[in-house]
């Protein structure tokens, strides 16, 4: 196929890929492997990795840490999934109209895109969380919340550097709709440099949500991996095992998702492909 | 020429090699010519040829390491070129042969001022003190016929005019007084008046300094105009060179046969009766474009232009207007006003005594199949993420014809434009420029159209390739009764295509009549003023020997 052949001139997109799919490998299996609640004390607490058939260890309150970061996979992809397709969905509409319509739509939909980017965005989240009730829904919203503007800004300039192209024009003479030129004629022509965005900001959710978590702003029914750390953190001199091991998962799950990120830009955006 | 004087560029079995899966192995195969002092050999080819190629090649600029000298020697003054290392390289480049470009916008630096970009020319190649150079600069600016120099040395490449800065260019490249001077499509980027003025300008030159001059362009008209010499090229190879009358008026080979007999001839083709019947008639047009000095969208704006200012035509039935005039005179804002791309601020667009112009989308719809448009640009026309098919029968949908009928159309449509039905399930960039063009058309004519709107429709095309689209052009206007618009900047084609013609100039009409009478006997100066300058106007092809 066309689409890997260039994808796989990065090496370490591919091999980012194979990370990725490690890691969901590991949020499916996990209630095959670790079919008990990741919160049931299994066992001594404390223990060092391989002890009392602990593989990666159990932390202060006996909890498995491998089981934790299984189940931390599945909160981690998912999350990172959904806040992120939220926000492309939000700020591909909102880019889309202000770029296609300009004028003072423009103006108006871009100074609240502006009103956003000013406030850091972690600290926006928290407030975000901390405002509605701590759970996985107001994550997710919170995440949302903080990136689409960055969605919504390459959205207006693709669509303003398309809306003007003559196939376009050639829609507006035959008497094509707005909508329909929106989305037949200009979004397919977009969806590249959507599809990377898209795919970094999955990482960043990540972070996000480990973040929120380990300030114990996360949902406290579901395990993930900032939880994991943030319970470890008081051990962490004398048992380093139990903030390390949601680390490492954290550190190469990003960095899986932004190789993959990269080797999808070579491989979707046709100015690069031709530097061979 | 002798043993003791070789000539000035002695180019012998050229090879240049092209990267492992570009359309062939050799952008340029065997290619032998020579250049002598005090003579303009002009290349010409149509796109792709490999005609850039091998001007490149003699400068050391080919795109290293992909592509690069195969076999051959480049000859300049009995040393080879080819042998040569990048520190002669340099010292050769810009002294000894300099280069000109199709683009003058690009190929100046816009944060330095032309003084600044002559003075690094003169310090690089030459040890002169500052004011000398100065001095050289000035006599330089002078030298192309630039107005004050005091002005322009200290000017910025985008305060000066296209035709100024590439006269910029030239004193840049004749700065140290080379032997060769290569021009790669010099006047392609420029309007017909000052593409005239710079020929003019690098002939004088050339004479005044014994330069030998390497002419790539693509256009016959230019080379009756300059040429000495013209070797014409096809797919990387020479296939004839010779002295310009002869390749001119009695070519041999047979694709120089068919370029010339594409070339449009500027002689009139015989009148058609025209109808009484008007089909369109616009009164009093204006559109004016503010911009600049603007907070949130309110207040005044500073810049005001007058794309089109109260411009009156009219489109008689079945008759193919042509709009002709320079870039900036307004035709192009004209076209997307009547296909309404644009809304016009005041003035009428009459069709069928119902005035367009203020319609809105809705009231519109009903007169959009009406009028159509083909466009300028055949790879920004089409969608590349939609099969052709698609892109055809779109329209009919949207006009409310079932899907099957209006596949069955579309297929119809490709036929009638010459291409192969199979044409339908694929995507537009496995196509030519030519081929798009006629998907192009095709789409225009889906709908059904009376009124054709087609702006430079060929002249983004190799003129094999314009000679087949305006032929197609004229076959279905005969066939579907079609009245035309025609937009072009190009006297030729208007003189081939056109009924009748107005003239354009800064957003007014200042002349409009039959084609035959406005060639023969224009009214307005500024019409005289274009058609003088029309390269190789006094050169008819399609004469004598040509079968």
């Amino acid at each position: 196929m066309e689409f890997w052949r260039l994808y796989r001139r990065n090496r370490s997109a591919v091999f980012g890929m194979i990370i990725l799919l490690v890691v969901f490998l590991l949020a499916g299996s996990a209630a095959l492997f670790f079919p008990d609640d990741p919160f049931s004390l299994a066992g001594k607490p404390m223990s060092a990795p391989g002890e009392n058939g602990f593989s990666l260890g159990s932390d202060t309150l006996g909890r498995d840490v491998a089981a934790g970061i299984a189940h931390g996979a599945r909160t981690s992809l998912m999350i990172g999934g959904l806040a992120t397709a939220v926000a492309v969905l939000l700020g591909v509409m909102l880019g889309g109209l202000a770029g296609y319509f300009g004028g003072w739509i423009d103006d108006v939909l871009m100074r609240v895109t502006e009103i956003f980017q000013t406030i850091p965005s972690f600290i926006f989240a928290i407030l975000i969380v901390a405002i509605i009730k701590p759970s996985i829904n107001s994550i997710i919203i919170a995440i949302a919340v903080v990136s689409w503007p960055a969605v919504a800004r390459l959205v207006r300039g693709e669509f303003i550097s398309l809306r003007n192209r003559e196939f376009v024009q050639a829609c507006h003479i035959v008497g094509m709709g707005d909508v329909r030129i929106m989305l037949r004629e200009i979004l397919p022509n977009c969806l590249s440099p959507i599809i990377v965005a898209g795919s970094l900001m999955v990482a960043t959710a990540i972070l996000i949500e480990s973040g929120l978590s380990f300030l114990g702003l996360g949902d406290p029914n579901i395990i993930s991996w900032g939880f994991q750390i943030g319970a470890g953190r008081t051990v962490l001199r004398s048992a380093w095992w139990v903030c390390t091991f949601p680390g490492i998962a954290i550190l190469l799950t990003v960095l899986a998702i932004n190789l993959v990120g990269e080797g999808l830009n070579d491989a979707l955006n046709p100015r690069l492909r031709d530097h061979k | 020429m002798t043993a003791i004087n070789p000539p000035l560029l002695d180019i012998s079995q050229l090879f240049v090699r092209l990267p492992a899966g570009a359309e062939r192995d050799h952008a340029v195969e065997d290619v032998s010519y020579t250049l002598a002092n005090n003579e303009i050999l002009c290349l010409v080819g149509e796109s792709g040829s490999g005609k850039s190629i091998t001007a490149r090649a003699i400068m050391g600029l080919l795109p290293a390491p992909h592509v690069r000298v195969d076999q051959g020697k480049i000859l300049f003054n009995g040393e080879d070129l080819t042998q040569a290392n990048a520190a002669r390289l340099r010292q050769v480049r810009g002294s000894e042969i300099s280069m000109i470009f199709q683009e003058p916008m690009t190929a100046l630096n816009p944060v330095l001022t032309i003084g600044q970009q002559i003075d690094e020319v003169i310090r690089f190649h030459a040890n002169l003190t500052k004011q000398e150079r100065r001095e050289r600069a000035l006599k330089q600016i002078a030298d192309v016929h630039l107005p004050d120099p005091e002005r322009i040395i200290k000017a910025y490449p985008h305060e000066l005019s296209g035709g100024q800065r590439q006269r910029a260019m030239i004193a840049m490249a004749l700065a140290m007084e080379p032997q060769i001077l290569i021009a790669d499509e010099p006047t392609t980027a420029l309007d017909v008046t000052t593409q005239a003025q710079i020929l003019k300008l690098i002939k004088e030159l050339q004479t005044n300094h014994d330069t030998g001059v390497l002419f790539i362009t693509h256009d016959f008209g230019v080379v009756a105009d300059i040429a000495d010499r013209v070797a014409v090229m096809q797919n990387g190879q020479i296939v004839e060179i010779d002295v310009t009358d002869k390749v001119l008026n009695n070519p041999q080979h047979p694709y120089t046969k068919s370029l010339i007999k594409a070339v449009p001839s500027l002689v009139p083709r015989p009148a058609r009766k025209l109808s009484e019947q008007k089909e369109l008639v616009v009164k009093d047009l204006t559109k004016t474009y503010r911009s600049g000095g603007r907070f949130f969208g309110f207040g005044k704006s500073e810049h005001v232009v007058h794309a089109t200012d109260s411009v009156n035509i009219q489109l008689h039935k079945g008759e193919t207007l042509g709009v002709v005039g320079e870039s900036g005179s307004g035709k192009s804002t004209l076209a997307r006003c009547i296909v309404r791309l644009i809304d016009a601020e005041a003035g009428q667009i009459l069709y069928q005594d119902v005035d367009l112009r203020p319609l809105n989308r809705a009231a519109m719809r009903p007169y959009r199949s009406k009028i159509q448009m083909v466009f300028q640009d055949p790879y920004a026309s089409l969608n590349p993420r939609s099969k052709v098919g698609r892109i055809i029968a779109d329209g009919p949908i949207i006009l409310g014809s079932s899907p099957a009928d209006a596949e069955k159309r579309a297929r119809e449509m490709l036929e009638i434009v010459g291409l192969d039905v199979r044409a339908y399930d694929r995507y537009p960039h496995e196509f030519s420029g030519g081929q798009r063009q006629r998907i192009g058309i095709a789409r225009a004519l889906a709908l059904d159209p009376e009124i054709l709107v087609a702006d430079e429709p060929v002249s983004a095309l190799d003129v094999s390739i314009q000679a087949q689209i305006l032929e197609l052009l004229a076959e279905i206007r005969e066939e579907l009764q079609l009245s035309m618009i025609f937009i072009t900047h190009d006297l030729r084609v208007a003189a081939q295509v056109c009924d009748r013609i107005a003239v354009m100039k800064l957003g007014k009409v200042v002349e409009e009549g039959l084609t035959a009478d406005l060639f023969e006997k224009a009214q307005h100066p500024y019409t005289r003023e274009l058609l003088s300058a029309v390269p190789g106007r006094d050169w008819l092809p399609n004469k004598g020997a040509i079968t």
